[in-house]
């Protein structure tokens, strides 16, 4: 294992994982795993608790305070946010945390209405604490997000939060590397969300278990941050540890003149070795995967994990399309969501409408789903939940005009959270209801105990809340 | 973290495979904000009537069996990757967990917390299940320099595996942040290069 740890950069060619890992070890230990050290900490209220109680256990102060940052989201009212916080735990949660942020002197600490506020994964890079090169780490999956800036960011365990709290180091074994090119252009009407679920269909929830993943070619040099984002978000549900792509003028002119981005000398400095972060020419990876882009259509998810997705106009699989070890569990999923194998679900009812999450809950998103519904008026058999990233977001929204296309076709905006995402607070799609989500987990019971929850791009998600039914957005 | 050598204890046995981590820790009892408690709702649904009164039946309340060595079936601790099944299995006083086979995740996670899982062979645990069926007071002796576990009753030992990095952490009762505190200077120093 320690042979894993050198540095290959003297070692001929290397991949933009292994130039970021290795400027990071500090040390290997021997027969087991590298100390890493983490350049940017994200911290929300549901996972760190335990962890500031071990540092209080062990009498530690949090070792670099200012490379922690900490904002509420997960167990937040959508509504109200200026009222007192009315479920229990959920308060609970949100005065400990405070509490800890206060009694760990934390500078950089966002709490529920904070100008700052907003999902972890979205707050990041839009202030600038997300930048390439780095490593990131937070008490939460999706921490993939922010591999889409050219770094190394992956979700870590509670006694993982303490360790960085305690040392800004963690102790991880090396992960193999998968590269993943996506070839030509994406079709109208086709969005990054699209071509995410689409590369989770092929490779299945668990086919990049153990890997770290680069997403390269014409496809994903074309997108924009927030697209890049949305493809990096979603690593996690094919198993990966977390998904990168290398930075390139797109990713510098993001970054460039954030409040926490680097400035003058040191922004010219730090630009200089961005410009080198990418996969050298002959690099090998563990395994290469090749897609074109011109194959993908908007996408639904028909099942219960995000690996059970087609596109919009295809059938369902049939149960003999489905390999026998996998039968039971294809029926029990098809079950769940009231669906029949080879079934269409162009032109099927819904009930719900979810825009929001560490997916699509960006200013782009918002952008794609207003433009779409301008003119036009919501189904009356839809409820739309539309909730920003951030404040940040929720503030663009209104600057850009999108608000008032929004209400003049019949929505309403909430505040920002992980809502629905993750059914923590009082944003429960009800027993039996199907909603179209733009967010990642279609698990049984994610959106509230007994939702029907189907995954799609903005676009689609717009389509559905104008006709109240699956509808292909290029129709 | 205590530092682990040697063990002689009586064991709780709990003959039962696929204990998955739902049933070591309810998925009801993780919004706390604190690692203590986790151990008065070890195995709660096994363990306490819906009234909360403990179910009679169940191992734990069972004053014949005591001790720090939990003794479970095949397949211990697979399923979710939860802590919280760990800060379980220590907050309620185990100290060695012995099974023929461990879910990935649980076994580091218990090592996380100065839990020591020890991998036996089929034959050693169903030994050790009948010693205790014949006599509630069967010792087992894990001795972790040696990578050695004993079962009193029949003076029988077998070697178990340990990852050498894990086996240094507890033998010096270090867990990994102890270890990363140890290495103080080299972060400070790696802090300077790379300023
Ligand atoms: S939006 Fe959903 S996936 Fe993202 S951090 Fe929140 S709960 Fe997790």
């Amino acid at each position: 294992m320690s042979s894993n740890n050198q540095t290959s950069s003297s070692a001929g060619p290397a991949t933009l994982f292994d130039k970021i890992w290795d400027a990071h070890v500090v040390s290997s230990v021997e027969n087991g795993p590298t100390q890493l050290y983490i350049d940017r900490h994200f911290c929300h209220e549901v996972t760190s608790p335990q962890a500031f109680n071990g540092l209080r256990a062990r009498g530690l102060k949090v070792f670099r305070p200012d490379k922690t940052t900490m904002t509420a989201d997960h167990n937040t009212p959508t509504i109200d946010q200026d009222q007192p916080v009315k479920d229990p735990i959920s308060r609970n949660q949100l005065d400990t945390f405070a509490r800890n942020a206060s009694e760990f002197n934390m500078p950089l600490f966002y709490p529920l209405g904070h100008e700052k506020n907003g999902v972890v994964h979205i707050i990041g890079p839009e202030n600038g604490f997300t930048q390439p090169g780095m490593t990131i780490v937070c008490g939460d999956s999706h921490t993939s997000t922010h591999g889409a800036f050219g770094a190394i960011a992956f979700g870590i365990g509670t006694s993982e939060v303490e360790m960085v709290l305690a040392t800004q180091c963690i102790l991880q074994t090396r992960p193999k590397t998968m590269r993943i090119t996506f070839n030509g252009k994406l079709g109208k009407g086709v969005t990054a969300k699209d071509l995410a679920l689409y590369m989770i269909s092929k490779l299945t929830t668990g086919g990049a278990t153990g890997y770290f993943v680069e997403y390269a070619g014409e496809a994903i040099r074309n997108m924009s941050m927030e697209e890049r984002m949305t493809v990096c978000n979603l690593s996690i549900e094919m198993g990966a540890r977390g998904g990168m792509i290398a930075p390139d003028e797109t990713t510098f002119a993001y970054v460039n003149g954030r409040e926490f981005a680097p400035k003058g000398e040191e922004w010219e400095q730090k630009l200089a070795y961005w410009k080198i972060l990418k996969t050298d020419e002959g690099a090998k990876f563990d395994k290469e995967l090749v897609f074109d882009a011109a194959d993908i259509q908007p996408m639904i998810t028909y099942g219960t994990n995000p690996g059970m997705g087609m596109g919009i106009t295809e059938s369902i699989p049939t149960l003999d399309q489905i390999d026998e070890a996998g039968r039971i569990s294809f029926e029990k999923s098809l079950n769940y969501m009231g669906f029949q194998a080879g079934e269409k679900l162009e032109g099927k009812q819904i009930d719900f409408v979810f825009l929001g999450s560490c997916t699509n809950g960006r200013i782009e998103d918002f952008r794609i789903f207003a433009n779409y519904v301008k003119g036009k008026k919501k189904a009356d058999n839809v409820t739309a939940w539309l909730v920003p990233g951030s404040w940040k977001v929720e503030q663009q929204i209104r600057e850009e005009g999108l608000l008032d296309i929004l209400t003049e076709a019949g929505f309403k905006m909430r505040q920002p959270g992980c809502s629905a995402c993750l059914a923590m607070n009082d944003d429960k799609v009800p027993a039996g209801k199907y909603a179209v989500s733009t967010s990642n987990r279609n698990f049984e019971g994610r959106q509230g105990p007994g939702a029907r929850t189907i995954l799609a791009s903005p676009l689609v998600a717009a389509a559905a809340a104008i006709t109240g039914r699956i509808t292909d957005p290029r129709a | 973290m205590e530092k682990f050598l040697t063990l002689t204890s009586t064991i709780v046995p709990l003959p039962i495979e696929n204990v998955d981590t739902d049933q070591i820790i309810p998925a009801r009892f993780l919004k706390a904000t604190d690692k203590n408690g986790f151990g008065d709702n070890l195995f709660a649904d096994w363990r306490y009537n819906k009234d909360g009164s403990p179910k009679a039946d169940f191992v734990l309340n069972n004053s014949l069996y005591s001790g720090s060595i939990l003794v479970a079936g095949k397949n211990f601790g697979s399923g979710s990757s939860r802590e919280h099944a760990a800060w379980a299995i220590a907050g309620y006083g185990f100290k060695v967990v012995v099974s023929s086979f461990f879910a990935d995740i649980f076994q580091n996670n218990a090592l996380n917390n100065g839990v020591l899982p020890v991998v036996v062979s089929a034959e050693f645990l169903s030994e050790v299940f009948s010693a205790v069926n014949a006599d509630s007071k069967v010792t087992l002796t894990v001795d972790l320099l040696n990578q050695t576990v004993t079962n009193n009753a029949s003076g029988k030992s077998e070697n178990f595996e340990i990852n050498a990095y894990k086996k240094e952490c507890l033998l010096n009762g270090l867990d990994d942040i102890d270890y990363l505190l140890s290495k103080r200077d080299m972060i400070e120093a790696y802090e300077q290069k790379i300023k």
